[in-house]
């Protein structure tokens, strides 16, 4: 049985896209067979954050309305082998997802994959909640900034209310905090707020804090995942997530300042 | 360019990842203009072709594959059709391989 992953945040633009591209990238680099699906109908991204909207030819609207057959869909990775993507529709509006339709996919895939996970889009409306109904954990995309935080509780309070698990009294939705975009240097000036702030108010276990970085940029421009760049800062805090979501005990790195040497402050060097 | 360039070893400007933002964007949205446009003919275009296979060989709808490729000047668009294996009284002299239609278009 495959697990169901949501990525999710309530705001928008804080990370859920590029996360969730890191995130199934390294999971399947971990050797599981993972698929990611955009759920963001009619503002599709996820193919170009993957580099994969070349080849884009039938979405997950295609496969609930019957034109293609699931497999048809699916867009498999070239890099990673263990990796498949599912496009959401880009003329069509959230109307076109149904849960029925949701339920057939999400089982069908759970026969061939370990991990489905799903790039909710922004708000707590139908295509959020319908990302999240099927969760078995989720990944809370959270920025060190006020209205995000109170936008990752909201969220959490629907996880609790209203996905499949609670709505059936079972084991609720296993919850993992990603802080993203975080800039250690202004968090020491006192301009952001504080990993251990956030993690007070929020209260759900810590997966990953992913620095902010230039490289997220170059990363999708590219269309090639921020994990799979190495040398990045955000990469590396992304590797280390997925490490710690299977089982590894890894310490988070890139929280604290850069000490920078005297070259590096006189030049004015910036964080990869 | 001047011959200067070449000699300053300017021959091209280094490709920057910004570039390769512009293509990738000018490539998708020209195509995503023209399908907005008009409907979505390629669910069609799939379900009509697996029509006229059927009427020659027994297909399973399930074993037709289209994969496309976006590009600049030329898309491609490959079909792929399994067909099923020759029945056994089959004394057909056909071999199997030459019937593997691969489709392309542009
Ligand atoms: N660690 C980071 N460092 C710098 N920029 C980042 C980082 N993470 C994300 N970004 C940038 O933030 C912006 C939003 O990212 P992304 O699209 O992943 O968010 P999203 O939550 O999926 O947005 P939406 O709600 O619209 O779906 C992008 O421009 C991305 O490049
Ligand atoms: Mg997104």
């Amino acid at each position: 049985m495959a697990q169901v992953i949501v990525v999710t945040s309530g705001k928008g633009g804080v990370g859920k896209t590029t996360s969730s591209a890191a995130f199934a990238t390294g999971l399947a680099q971990a050797g599981k067979k993972t698929v990611v699906i955009d759920f963001d109908v009619g503002l599709r991204n996820l193919d170009l954050i993957m580099g994969v909207e070349r080849r884009v030819v039938f979405d997950i609207v295609n496969v609930i309305t019957g034109e293609a057959k699931l497999n048809q869909a699916l867009i498999r990775d070239k890099r990673v082998d263990t990796l498949s993507i599912l496009p959401a529709s880009q003329t069509r509006d959230k109307d076109a997802l149904t849960k029925e339709g949701v339920a057939n996919i999400i089982e069908e895939l759970s026969k061939d994959f370990d991990y489905i996970l799903c790039d909710s889009p922004a708000g707590i409306e139908k295509g959020a909640l319908l990302a999240l109904y099927f969760a078995d954990q989720a990944i809370v995309v959270t920025n060190p900034e006020v209205s995000s935080v109170r936008d990752s509780d909201r969220i959490l309070g629907v996880l609790q209310s209203k996905s499949k698990r609670a709505e059936e009294k079972r084991d609720p939705v296993k919850e993992h905090l990603i802080v993203t975009r975080y800039a250690p240097n202004r968090v020491e000036k006192g301009e952001m707020l504080k990993l251990e702030d956030i993690r007070e108010i929020l209260a759900i276990p810590l997966l990953g804090v992913i620095p902010e970085s230039e490289s997220v940029l170059k990363a999708s421009n590219t269309g090639n995942p921020v994990i799979l760049d190495d040398g990045s800062t955000a990469g590396q805090a992304y590797k280390d997530a997925v490490a710690r979501f299977l089982g590894e005990d890894r310490p988070h790195r890139f929280i604290d300042p850069e000490k920078r040497g005297f070259l590096s402050r006189l030049f004015g060097g910036r964080a990869a | 360019m001047s011959w200067l360039d070449v000699f300053r070893g300017k021959t091209k400007p280094p490709p920057t990842s910004a570039g390769a933002a512009k293509e990738r964007l000018q490539i998708v949205l020209a195509h995503e203009r023209i399908s907005r446009a008009g409907d979505d003919f390629l669910p069609r275009l799939q379900r009509e072709l697996i029509q006229v296979v059927a009427r020659y060989v027994a297909i399973d709808p399930k074993a037709v594959n289209v994969s496309l490729d976006r590009g600049g000047d030329m898309s491609t668009l490959a079909i792929e059709v399994e067909l099923p294996p020759p029945s056994k009284d089959d004394t057909g002299t056909t071999n199997p391989a030459d019937l593997k239609p691969e489709a392309r278009a542009s």
